[in-house]
């Protein structure tokens, strides 16, 4: 097994507000330094195996499902090699 | 004239919404999202509400129902279409739309009773409204900022594609304070606010929103 992973973040240009509340909530807290928060989902897809196919396959779902490309980039990447003994 | 309101689980705004198509004189058509069938209405209305429960983005799982396929097709052939709020949602996240809603600048759930400018009344669902009439209709989401880029923001308003713009106050972040636009052909209309509430004196703040659910007489016989 091996897990793909797709990164969807909102596009620089657009407004994040849950960025910003986060951005907000943090020096009420005691953390300072934090200059910008951008807030974006993960995707963890746990696949067979990983080939070309499978990969141009998940760049589809990203495109079609899990982002947004109005608003939203994406990037795709291929975490760890789950198979037991695989050394991931 | 029949109209199809689609439900969706977690709509909630159907049963108004097929109130409003009642009062505006025409039959109104219950639309299962789980189904490809659209019992031969001859327009379609996406009310408000939650679809889906908002997973994932708003609309972006309604999109892919069965019943969306058949909305999505009948558009392209010219089918009237109005989503309101959750509907615009998905009318963005079909592509039928432009652009896409976003969650509100000062992050928190807007509901007000809204002034509005018509400035698009060659649509099948605003042909009621004078061109630049100001109307009040409620307003009520918590995603409801309209964003697009510069280059499509100025062919909607090169095109006349703006339906609708917020008056006095910009309630939720919009881009040149947007509220509802339509598609180049003018049969697809998304708008955020609720014109399904503002149909009876009884409730709300008056009838402005009636229009939208006579207009389609109105088309008919323009």
């Amino acid at each position: 097994m091996a897990r793909v992973v797709v990164d969807v973040m909102p596009k620089p240009e657009i407004l994040d507000p849950q960025g910003k509340a986060v951005l907000g909530a943090l020096p009420r807290l005691g953390f300072s330094g934090v200059t910008e928060v951008r807030q974006g989902k993960r995707f963890e897809l746990e696949v067979p195996e990983v080939t070309p196919e499978v990969l141009a396959e998940v760049e589809k779902m990203a495109e079609t499902l899990l982002s947004n490309p109005v608003i939203e980039n994406f990037a795709v990447h291929v975490e760890d090699d789950l198979t037991p003994g695989a050394g991931a | 004239m029949k109209i199809g309101v689609v439900t969706f689980p977690g709509s909630l705004d159907d049963v108004d919404a097929a109130r409003a198509v009642g009062i505006g004189g025409h039959e109104a058509v219950a639309l299962w999202h789980g189904e490809h069938d659209l019992k031969g209405v001859d327009a379609v209305v996406l009310p408000g509400g939650f679809s889906y429960g908002d997973y994932l983005r708003c609309g972006a799982i309604s999109r892919f129902s069965p019943v969306m396929t058949e909305v999505i097709g009948a558009a392209q052939r010219g089918m009237p279409v109005l989503g309101i709020c959750n509907g615009f949602q998905i009318l963005c996240e079909s592509h039928l739309l432009p652009g896409a809603l976003i969650r509100n600048d000062h992050r928190k759930f807007v509901c007000r009773d809204q002034r509005l400018r018509i400035e698009n009344n060659r649509t099948p669902w605003t042909a009621a409204y004078a061109e630049g009439q100001e109307v009040t209709i409620v307003l009520k989401n918590g995603e409801g900022g309209f964003v697009a880029d510069a280059a499509t923001l100025d062919r909607l308003e090169g095109e006349g594609q703006v339906l609708a713009r917020y008056l006095d106050h910009n309630p939720n972040g919009s881009a040149r304070d947007i509220a509802g636009i339509t598609n180049e052909r003018g049969n697809v209309v998304g708008l955020m606010p609720h014109p399904e509430h503002s149909v009876e004196t009884l409730t709300g703040s008056g009838i402005d929103g009636l229009g939208f659910f006579t207009s389609l007489v109105e088309s008919a016989f323009a």
